[in-house]
């Protein structure tokens, strides 16, 4: 276990490095984007004076070294600065649209786990077959659509046709309150204030947006389950194992599986992080107050406290991902562990 | 206004919900539907509920109109293409009840409505007046600027000589002051609430009042998730006019208009505020669907050409412009139709009747012709600017320009400007050689228009035009009575130079499109925001 624990605090140690790259880094791509913000947030009626103004309350009169030391002492005592398309502090946005994006992204991949994985096992054991075909043109389709177009698609379908699925008006609709904040995901929260009736509200609204970016992620998921598989089941210890002749089931899923999980596990992780950035649109379709639209509305207008917010976030986050896909090697495959 | 309220609210509550305080419940008893409650959908984000502060976009001014009062407001009138608008030429009171002006035209004396109290329960001031006035000339930024162009400019011309009497001091008489006080600028904040809660380092209360309004308005505002949605409720006691017929109103925010058109065809929604105008054309056809688009008082969408850059010097190429441009193709494709053809109109100006129609149309002979006569027969290649931010529109105008300037010679490439920097580049700089632009004025008189658009080195003159006899033409009817002998006259002058000198070249008047199933009584005002106070529900 202290070797495992050791592992665990050299991977954050490595990880210091990285996000100091990812101020520096944050700071003068903001720094380098076209366009002036204090023009922008002079309005529309705004004279010279008033945009210099401006810039002099948002600091950007000052040399570029001079505001960098200025950003990296506030970011040492926690604050991220203010959102001017927000009007909120960034800290604040963040917290609130951080586990907006986290619960639809988390499951939406549990759902999308739930059918490629099996849908990649089942194609594998028999390549070849009508089923391998079904996989594939399933996968491809899903992958395929553009999400909003999905996403539309489905709107147009289960609420406007159909009228089964709730208004895609966000987390929730307007006739419930946002649990208690704990953790910021709805589902969890009315779980833990024990409001059902607003858990299952939390859900219904869940269910779309969620199945638009499960069928884009399915694709990678399950094709790599299907080839990890098929590698699998062809080497030699599967060969010796069937000839030992242990059952079809324990040799699938025993030994076969488990070793075909960690290329899986690695795809996860990165199917993840392009799924948390990539979900702007089903945000936007979905009315989702996400972390992508917010950080796409502040790039449009060099909002540079956001932006920089949200790279330094998601650095963080990617940090924290790839640990715990670390561990999870660990877990699966003991030889990592032990080393 | 998250979860402490709701908290509070529910231990407050216990068994007895009164119906005359009801906010949120965790689920909305089902009484409560649609008769008392409307759900408004709209595509922007508000990101403030003080007007005043900096950096305050266009769709927070709302809370300004729904949740403060003004001294005046304007009255209404019926609006062309159906429904309600603000009437101009009409000032009603607010939270004034009555008014008068010096006979010099320096002095105005408001009377406050007596029964006036803020939503603590505290009377209103002329105190409060004066605080909210200082605070919106001095905070710098738009507020100033706004609160300037009506002749209001330092907190020594306000005086709060008792409770309920509250003088203005002018500098010189203005047409421009009395609407000016009607804008959502000048909006009177409880004064007292707000300096429990200013600082040393922040005098005006920005930071409280960013987030907490403050004031004696028809809604109170209950409920603020930045990002999703704001709830309003109604303030029962408001004086400032009739009391609204609505208790709640919920505005969600919903960026994808696919979806907010799908919301308010199901009905679910009862209101989508600024749809597309393809949507408002396709839902005018259906059943159900109420679509009211009001062409945007004192608004033109132009095509500029730069005086910076040299063949635009030439008045047979900006000529040749404009009658080269396919008006009715980009009307249709571009505004599917919605808004006011600003093309086509009589080369005499026997009116000042303002947006007006320009004496150009679409007429190749004609351009080719100017184009001949030019210093530029054998063209020139320019780049088209356009915003990314208004792409909706600019970009099929821009495209459909293209291919027309290119049959006289003039070769254009479009140039895609991100929205953060068309600001800059197309006003600020005023840099871009030929571009599109929109500039509507709030206050509706055509001196206004033309003070902003068309005075050298003022901000939406991004054609850097500059005539002399326009500059004194403008200075000396901005601030004149509408019913002065010489108003008129010198509108039409100010007519004849634009329509010759050609430095923006109008298209059409853009429309502002809402549909509504399930409610009525919508009102449109010329700063496009959404005014709940007068909705009602619809009856069949």
């Amino acid at each position: 276990m202290s070797a495992r624990s050791k592992m665990i605090l050299g991977r954050v140690a490595q990880a210091i490095p990285v996000v100091m790259g990812v101020v520096v880094i944050s700071f003068l791509l903001t720094r380098a984007l076209p366009g002036d913000p204090a023009a922008y947030f002079a309005g529309p009626a705004a004279d010279e004076a008033s945009i210099a103004e401006i810039r002099e309350a948002l600091g950007l009169d000052k040399p570029l070294f001079q505001q960098f030391f200025l950003y990296v002492g506030d970011l040492a005592r926690g604050d991220l600065g203010t959102s001017l398309t927000t009007g909120q502090t960034v800290m604040s946005d963040l917290a609130a649209r951080l586990p907006a994006s986290l619960e639809l992204t988390l499951v939406a991949l549990l759902l999308s786990c739930a059918i490629a994985i099996p849908l990649g096992v089942l194609a594998a054991t028999r390549p070849g077959t009508w089923v391998d075909h079904m996989c594939r043109v399933l996968v491809t389709a899903g992958v395929s659509m553009p999400t909003f177009f999905t996403g539309i698609v489905l709107i147009y379908v289960f609420y406007y046709l159909a009228g089964l699925a709730p208004s895609p008006l966000g987390r929730l609709d307007f006739i419930y309150l946002s649990p208690p904040h704990v953790t910021g995901f709805y589902l969890i929260d009315a779980a833990l204030a024990g409001d059902w009736e607003t858990w299952f509200g939390a859900l219904k609204q869940l269910i779309l947006p969620a199945t638009t970016l499960a069928l884009f992620t399915l694709a990678p998921i399950a094709r790599m389950t299907r080839a990890a598989m098929l590698s699998a089941l062809s080497s030699d210890f599967i060969r010796t194992a069937r000839a030992a002749g242990l059952g079809s089931r324990k040799v699938l899923y025993g030994y076969a599986f488990r070793n075909a999980l960690l290329p899986v596990v690695t795809t996860l992780g990165m199917v993840f992080s392009f799924t948390l950035g990539a979900n702007v649109l089903v945000e936007k379709v979905f009315a989702w107050p996400g972390i992508g639209s917010y950080a796409v509305e502040a790039l449009v207008v060099s909002d540079y406290a956001a932006v920089q917010g949200f790279v330094l976030a998601m650095a963080l986050l990617f940090v924290a991902l790839n640990l715990v896909i670390d561990i999870a090697y660990a877990l699966i495959d003991p030889r990592i562990g032990l080393n | 206004m998250t979860d402490a309220s709701r908290r509070t609210f529910l231990k407050l509550s216990g068994g007895t919900l009164g119906a005359a305080m009801l906010p949120f419940l965790k689920v909305m008893p089902a009484q409560a539907q649609s008769s008392s409650r409307i759900v408004v959908v709209s595509g922007q984000t508000i990101n403030s509920l003080d007007l005043h502060r900096t950096g305050t976009n266009r769709a927070s001014y709302q809370v300004a109109v729904n949740c403060y009062d003004r001294l005046v407001s304007f009255g209404t009138k019926d609006a062309p293409g159906g429904g309600l608008s603000y009437d101009y030429d009409v000032i009603e009171p607010e939270l004034a009840e009555s008014w008068t002006i010096s006979d010099d035209g320096l002095t105005m004396t408001f009377k406050i409505k007596s029964d006036a109290t803020f939503w603590d329960g505290r009377k209103v001031t002329a105190a409060d007046v004066k605080w909210s006035f200082d605070r919106a000339v001095s905070a710098g930024g738009f507020p100033t600027v706004q609160m300037k162009a009506g002749g209001l400019v330092r907190p020594d011309q306000f005086e709060a000589v008792d409770d309920e009497t509250f003088v203005i001091t002018l500098d010189k008489p203005s047409k421009l002051t009395l609407p000016d006080l009607a804008v959502p600028v000048p909006f009177i904040i409880n004064s007292e609430v707000a300096k429990a809660n200013a600082t040393d380092e922040d005098p005006w209360a920005m930071e409280y009042l960013h987030t907490t309004p403050a004031g004696s308005g028809a809604f109170k505002v209950v409920r603020w998730d930045q990002g999703q949605q704001l709830v309003y409720e109604r303030n029962d006691a408001w004086v400032g006019g009739p009391l609204p017929s609505f208790e709640q109103v919920i505005v969600r925010e919903v960026p994808s208009p696919a979806t907010r058109r799908a919301l308010v065809e199901r009905g679910d929604v009862q209101m989508s505020f600024n749809i597309p105008n393809k949507d408002a054309s396709e839902l005018d056809a259906m059943d159900g669907v109420d679509v009211y688009s009001t062409p945007i008082e004192n608004c033109i969408h132009c095509l500029c050409p730069n005086f910076n850059f040299e063949p635009f010097q030439d008045a047979n190429v900006r000529k040749a412009l404009a009658y080269a441009i396919p008006y009715e193709a980009i009307f249709q494709t571009a505004a599917y139709g919605r808004g006011a053809p600003m093309w086509g109109g009589e080369a005499e100006i026997a009116d000042i009747a303002w947006p007006r129609k320009s004496p150009y149309m679409t007429d190749m002979t004609k351009a080719k012709e100017h184009m001949a006569a030019s210093g530029f027969a054998s063209g020139f290649e320019v780049p088209l600017s356009i915003s990314l931010g208004l792409a909706d529109w600019m970009e099929p105008t821009a495209l459909l320009m293209q291919e027309a300037f290119a049959e006289i010679g003039i070769k254009t490439e479009i140039e895609k400007i991100p929205g953060a920097n068309w600001r800059s580049a197309a006003l600020v700089e005023k840099r871009l050689p030929l571009h599109l632009e929109n500039f509507g004025g709030w206050l509706n008189t055509p001196d206004y228009y033309f003070f902003w658009a068309y005075k050298h080195g003022h901000l939406f003159n991004s054609s850097n035009y500059l005539n002399e006899e326009i500059e004194q033409l403008v200075d000396s009817t901005l601030h004149i009575p509408m019913d002065d002998p010489a108003y008129a006259p010198n509108i039409k002058r100010m007519f004849e130079i634009a329509f010759e000198d050609l430095p923006r070249i109008p298209l059409w008047q853009p429309a502002l499109n809402v549909a509504m199933n399930g409610a009525a009584g919508y009102e449109f005002w010329f700063h496009r925001q959404l005014d709940v106070r007068p909705l009602t529900t619809a009856t069949a």
